[in-house]
């Protein structure tokens, strides 16, 4: 309705609501991913383990009228996912890659099986922070209206950058994912630490999933997720297994999902569907530019996809 | 590491190894226990997985033999289910070509979706194309066309692998999504039917310059491009210099590169061939199934195949057994939801415990005595 009185920048709240509300699953699956990854394995399947969480955590908050109850399962149900796929990993000669997809399909299988009686009803959501009451127009106020969850996200950006640099558990979490023979040489379970940090990674996915069902779009339908869990592994290399990294790629991920909706908005409609391509084609050709033959990337686990 | 010397002359290593050549070579003899071994744990693996969805019906308060029975009958139990079963395994053996070819180099390629999309959209730009030619010249354009596109597709993938060191299991997924849009766009857009009213189209081949069903049956002749192909990798991976090569590559890259093989051309023509496979699924089902490109095109096909390359091993034959039962398994998906009101995502949860199972399995090898080869000496 005030969208002409607000023209262009219009496009511009847009963006920015959709960096926030869209990028907010990226960055839990990123975060997660990124864990996992500092272990020294990939783990493809988080788009299940996502569904696993949206679905569980809208379930937990119409069974129990509780959104933070439903936060919760999800973090389990995400966990329970992530101790299976380490289980698998840590079997001889099993593909870490391989594995990730059987675990998407089991996933999204599992969770679209449990979850189809819960289509209908509507279960209580998040509350979201209003931080946009200042504003007249209703469009800030909209995009202002923040999910817990990102904020948690924003804590555990940093948590784990902090982690990863200064705690005993991020020096054996990079020890065993740069080089597991020098790690087990100096004690340390490679087998415990990757199970501890695959299953934490996956609980991070599940909340992000939480914040699908329980925020924004906020319900749950099978084709809840356009792809954030598979973006996830995308938006590491992206971000070069940094955590901080992760939080800043995910705003921009979120942001280009968010064009094409909001030049519609304001009648702008030509590419509208090339537009949803633009975080995939934007990952595609930072790869390109920064890939090469003759080195690993710079921050990469060295032991990253080797089997073992 | 065991490649610990690269610096070492090639020659001094080629007189080492002659050096220790004891004799003449024995005569390969049939190795019936690897074979044994190769059948025994794929069958085991699906059969614990069957047991385990067995239990999973069970806890939801189903018979599960009943199950299994009706997922049977739905399968293979009449000729038209049998019929129904052939048409959906036809674009999974394409689509399984197109993660089973690069497996051999060594390369996990999971855009088959998208290399499917692209080239139903070829096929279908061709065949709209040259719509007013004779029938067998539409659907050579066509193949030709999904062959193409899709060849180019992956073929880029692995270019991107072999030139920039770019991962070819996220650049082909990102693909995916991009193929999706491009696609979107295009049935919303410049290709699109304003006939199609609720789900935007291309504009219709038409009826007559479509792939027809085989005789009688309601089997289009994709299935025959779906044989072909299979026959055709299995020749070309296990018989000619081309695969032993490609095979070669996969097995040690460095002894490859060191042997003088040219890793990055065997790399990406094996990429070409791998999208021309997926193309070609997307080309049999815009050209027996569809008649037009939509969002029906990704379908999910693309990933089914993931799944059967790595129950298959990534081998040409076997490709095509998998591909009839997960075809099988996918057709009954209907039954299972009006027989015993279970949602079509069950099929899923079973296609998810055979990857799981396979896979599990693959750890398998070489544990049992009875596999062990005795003329080892």
């Amino acid at each position: 309705m005030n969208t002409e009185s607000i023209g262009w920048w219009g496009v511009v709240i847009g963006i920015l609501a959709g960096a926030v509300r869209g990028g907010t699953p990226f960055l839990l699956v990123s975060l997660g991913e990124c864990l996992t990854e500092k272990c020294g394995k990939i783990n493809l399947g988080l788009e299940g383990t996502l569904l696993v969480g949206a679905m569980s955590a809208y379930a937990i908050s119409y069974k129990t009228g509780n959104p933070w109850i439903g936060v919760a399962a999800a973090a389990g149900a995400g966990a329970v996912m992530g101790a299976l796929h380490a289980f698998l990993v840590s079997r001889p000669k099993v593909n870490d890659i391989a594995a990730g997809i059987a675990m998407l399909i089991f996933g999204s299988g599992l969770a679209f099986y449990l979850g189809k009686p819960f289509i209908q009803p509507s279960a209580p959501q998040l509350p979201g922070l209003e931080l946009g009451g200042w504003s007249a127009m209703p469009q800030v106020a909209a995009a202002l209206k923040i999910s817990p969850i990102f904020l948690l996200g924003i804590a555990l950006a940093f948590l784990l950058q902090w982690a990863f640099r200064s705690t005993r558990f991020g020096l054996r979490v990079r020890a065993v994912g740069d080089s597991p023979a020098a790690a087990r040489a100096l004690g340390i379970s490679v087998g415990r630490t990757r199970l501890l940090g695959i299953t934490l990674g996956s609980a991070l996915s599940g909340i992000g999933g939480a914040h699908l069902s329980l925020f924004y779009p906020g319900a749950w339908t099978e084709a809840i997720s356009s792809g954030q869990g598979l973006m996830a592994v995308a938006l590491v290399i992206f971000a070069r297994w940094n955590p901080v990294h992760c939080l800043y790629a995910s705003l921009l991920f979120g942001g280009a999902q968010a064009i094409g909706p909001s030049l519609q908005a304001v009648g702008v409609s030509t590419g509208y569907y090339l537009w949803n391509a633009s975080p995939y084609v934007l990952t595609l050709a930072v790869m390109i530019a920064t890939c090469s033959t003759r080195r690993t990337l710079a921050g990469a686990p060295g032991a990253l996809g080797v089997p073992g | 590491m065991n490649s610990a010397q690269p610096s070492e002359a090639p020659g001094a290593l080629l007189a080492d190894a002659t050096a220790t050549v004891p004799g003449p070579v024995p005569v390969a003899k049939w190795r019936w226990r690897s074979t044994a071994e190769a059948i025994a744990i794929p069958v085991a693996a699906v059969l614990a997985a069957g047991l385990l969805f067995g239990l999973f019906c069970l806890v939801q308060g189903r018979n599960p033999f009943s199950v299994f029975a009706a997922i049977y009958k739905a399968a293979f139990g009449s000729g038209y289910s049998f019929q129904n079963t052939l048409v959906r395994a036809s674009p999974l053996m394409l689509t399984a070509l197109c993660t089973a070819l690069p497996a051999r180099l060594g390369l996990v390629i999971i855009g088959n979706e998208g290399a499917l999309v692209v080239g139903g959209l070829g096929a279908v730009a061709a065949g709209l194309l040259v719509a007013g030619s004779p029938a067998p010249v539409v659907w050579a354009a066509m193949a030709l066309a999904g062959f193409g596109v899709g060849g180019l597709w992956i073929g880029a993938a692995g270019l991107l692998h072999y030139r920039r060191g770019v991962n070819e299991t996220i650049s082909s997924l990102l693909m995916n999504y991009i193929a999706i849009a491009v696609m979107n766009h295009l049935v919303n857009g410049p290709m699109r039917d304003p006939a199609s009213l609720n789900k935007p189209s291309s504009y219709p081949i038409p009826d007559d310059r479509m792939l027809p069903p085989i005789g009688e049956t309601n089997v289009h002749y994709g299935i025959l491009f779906g044989l072909v192909a299979c026959v055709l990798a299995w020749f070309l991976m296990e018989q000619t210099t081309f695969g032993f090569k490609v095979r070669m590559v996969g097995g040690n890259i460095r002894a490859a590169r060191l042997a003088g093989l040219p890793v990055s051309r065997l790399g990406w023509i094996t990429c070409l061939l791998a999208g021309g496979a997926a193309g070609l699924a997307g080309m049999i089902e815009v050209a027996a199934v569809h008649g037009r490109a939509n969002e029906s095109l990704a379908a999910g096909y693309g990933y089914a195949g993931i799944l059967v390359a790595f129950v298959a091993r990534h081998r040409g034959l076997p490709i095509i057994l998998v591909s009839v039962l997960l075809g099988g398994i996918l057709a009954s998906g209907g039954i299972l939801q009006r027989q015993f009101q279970l949602p079509d995502a069950t099929i899923l949860v079973f296609q998810g415990l055979v990857f799981l199972m396979i896979l599990l399995s693959d750890s398998m090898y070489g544990r049992f005595g009875l596999f062990k080869e005795k003329d080892a000496a």
